[in-house]
């Protein structure tokens, strides 16, 4: 019996502790495999380039509500949300009539979809390709591939747009946020330097601020963490009830083994 | 008349209940049935860790078809809005995000709980005489959860769903003569459409269900004519008190029924950890490239099945073409999963059990195990992730030369069992079961 107790308090000990803290730091203290909560394209783009790791925090709403609001100013004039609702954001602590007044530029009712006037066919036409649906974007490519991409462009004169990625080489789409972070050239590295900063950190890649944004970098860097935020929050609103609900359900089960081994050892007594 | 014939219900402690039961039971096997297969279907007492997973498996057959019926209310069988439905699912339906990620959380369990089943199976000899035909249900059950799982996956038509489904059927058409034709005839369309997705739609919810559960069915009726195996891979009908009980027998009900609640308990711990913290399960559970929809003029750099299909995935890639066809790849996946069938037949073994198998049954069972494994690892994977050989070896790249020798000892396990299963130096086996 007294191996028995021994053995629940730990894991009831490690979960109600767990419980009082943020629920995204669950996983860790479970002490199960990082790998499994890694996220997508964790080790590198199709470039070959490593990615930052984007710090995120799926619980900071002023984080959430200040991603949303970029990303109804900057991404939603050509990249749709169609699965997303518009008042699903009274989750990040808005009233409807601020989505309303503040985020809807379009008319839509705030119990539309986020979608788009352009239609497939005209962006086609005009970019050479239809720009994704950003609903479920964070889920495909994961925040730090987002995170990287948003923060990985460059002037270039050799591209029909004008612009080119370090983390998607080749992109159709120009930088949407050219006027925040303004606009950088790459520096291409000489010699020897030039595999190890391809293959190495994203960091080795080395840029030079032709025409400065309005904001700064660091600002800059803060506007896309928001906004990566968000699109990680829209790929699953439910993520963070998920994890609340998961804690409960896990206490509950925890709760039962002992009852359940108890039944069992009752029962198997006559058995010899 | 029988029913006359048959005594009354007794002893539940409720006159009403006791007439009630009478009444049913006159015109149904009810008690018969209940003793025949609980409460008078003898189990050996020694069951151990590995005799969990089949009420397990049976528990998530259980998650599957309710969390299935509950998807299908709200689920769109149709290219254009199948993506669309599932998210809807996942966002707008109330409780939605609990039912699919139990579904698709239970589509790797069921795995994970037969392949630890089948495994049992291995170590304690389950498989050998007269237990065959329990084994041959089992197979069928195991290739119809894989044609479950393989239209299951299609439905929800992201970019792995097409391009997954695109491959597997792909394969059929390296069949030689009718190959083509009988893979324009699977897909019911020259590329995987909408009609695709309708028909594979109606074998995931309809048709293999039922044929899974009429399965179930005879894999456990076949059980109980002949009895539980168990780790010591003896006979306990052998041993038999005046009334005909086995000695080392127990009631199924209750003894097995409360132990299996234990297994339910902690099983269901591990899937809730799954399903609230951990649904992508690194994107082995949900690839992640399923987050994108379907695109027909995309290929995906990289394709890879879900984990647990990718042991027989990896021996397809290992085989080379031959004569400029794919086919004895495919005929090599095909024989994998085959021969499983006569496994009962293959194993000569003086023993049953792995207790009292010798040095050969345990090597070969651990080296099979190994490159199991390995072939799961690699099919999840690019052919170049372990990097290639330098000149000297023609540039080839390790991963496939790994799977290409995985892959012969994968065989080796089943074409030499005859022979190391005979040879094998075995225990003597005890005459009552040993805890």
């Amino acid at each position: 019996m007294k191996k028995l107790i021994a053995s629940l308090l730990l894991p009831a000990a490690t979960l109600i502790a767990s419980a009082a803290v943020l629920p995204g730091s669950l996983p860790v203290l479970l002490g199960l495999p990082a790998v499994l909560f890694g996220s997508p394209a964790a080790m590198a783009s199709e470039g070959g380039v490593r990615l930052d790791a984007a710090p995120i925090e799926p619980t900071d709403v002023v984080s959430l509500q200040s991603g949303a609001r970029t990303f109804a100013n900057y991404c939603l004039n050509c990249h749709s949300a169609s699965l997303m609702r518009w008042n699903r954001l009274v989750e990040l602590g808005l009233s409807e009539s601020q989505i309303t007044d503040n985020l809807i530029f379009d008319g839509s009712k705030v119990g539309d979809l986020m979608n788009v006037a352009m239609t497939k066919k005209d962006a086609r036409k005009w970019f050479g390709a239809a720009p994704p649906d950003l609903s479920v974007i964070a889920r495909a490519r994961g925040a730090d591939w987002l995170y990287s991409y948003l923060r990985g462009f460059y002037r270039d004169p050799a591209r029909p747009t004008g612009w080119n990625n370090t983390v998607y080489e080749n992109v159709g789409m120009p930088n949407p946020m050219w006027q925040l972070q303004g606009e950088r050239t790459r520096v291409e590295p000489k010699g020897d330097e030039g595999k190890e900063g391809h293959a190495g950190a994203i960091r080795a890649v080395k840029y030079e601020m032709v025409k400065p944004g309005s904001l700064t970098p660091v600002q800059y860097d803060e506007t896309v963490r928001d906004l990566v935020n968000f699109l990680v929050y829209m790929g699953e609103p439910a993520a963070t009830s998920r994890k609340q609900i998961g804690i409960f359900v896990l206490l509950y089960l925890l709760a039962l083994w002992p009852l359940a081994y108890l039944l069992k050892r009752e029962f198997w007594k006559d058995v010899h | 008349m029988a029913a006359a014939e048959k005594p009354p219900v007794s002893g539940t402690g409720s006159v009403a209940l006791d007439g009630a039961l009478t009444w049913v039971d006159q015109r149904f096997p009810l008690i018969s049935t209940w003793k025949a297969h609980l409460t008078e279907y003898y189990a050996p007492k020694n069951f151990n860790f590995w005799y969990y997973f089949g009420s397990l498996a049976m528990l998530v057959l259980v998650i599957q078809i309710v969390t299935g019926i509950f998807l299908t209310m709200n689920y769109k069988p149709d290219a254009n809005l199948a993506f669309a439905s599932v998210e809807y699912i996942m966002r707008e339906v109330p409780g939605g995000w609990i039912i699919r990620y139990m579904h698709s959380t239970g589509a790797s369990a069921f795995f994970i709980c037969v392949y630890l089943h089948m495994f049992r199976a291995l170590l304690y000899g389950s498989h050998r005489k007269p237990r065959e035909l329990i084994w041959i249900f089992g197979v069928l059950i195991y290739l119809c959860l894989m044609g479950e799982a393989f239209f299951g996956y299609l439905l929800p038509w992201g970019q792995m769903s097409y391009w997954g489904a695109q491959v597997i059927i792909n394969l059929f058409s390296a069949i030689p003569f009718i190959g083509p034709d009988l893979s324009l005839w699977i897909r019911g369309d020259y590329v995987i459409s909408d009609a695709t997705l309708n028909r594979f739609f109606a074998l995931h919810v309809i048709a293999l269900p039922l044929v899974l559960l009429g399965l179930v069915m005879a894999h456990l009726l076949a059980l109980h004519e002949v009895g539980s195996n168990n780790p010591d891979g003896i006979e306990i009908t052998e041993h038999k008190d005046a009334n005909g009980v086995p000695l080392d027998g127990i009631p199924f009900h209750p003894y097995y029924t409360v132990k299996d609640i234990l297994g339910v308990v902690v099983f269901l711990i591990v899937f809730v950890i799954i399903v609230f913290f951990a649904p992508e399960m690194g994107g082995y559970f949900l690839e992640y490239n399923n987050f994108v929809p379907a695109d027909p003029l995309q290929t995906p750099a990289h394709i890879a099945p879900v984990w647990y299909f990718t042991p027989y995935y990896s021996i397809l890639r290992a085989v080379p073409p031959m004569f400029n066809s794919q086919f004895p790849g495919v005929v090599a996946m095909g024989v994998s999963v085959m021969v499983l069938f006569v496994l009962p037949w293959l194993d000569r073994g003086a023993v049953k059990s792995i207790r009292y198998r010798g040095t050969h049954f345990k090597v070969a069972l651990t080296a099979f195990v190994i490159v199991f494994l390995i072939l799961g690892y690699l099919g999840t994977e690019p052919i170049t992730v372990w990097g290639q050989f330098g000149a000297w070896l023609g540039n080839a790249d390790r991963a496939t030369v790994a799977s290409r020798i995985c892959t012969v000892i994968y065989f080796l396990f089943f074409i030499l069992m005859p022979w190391y299963t005979k040879v094998d130096k075995t225990k003597p086996e005890p005459e009552r079961v040993t805890h």
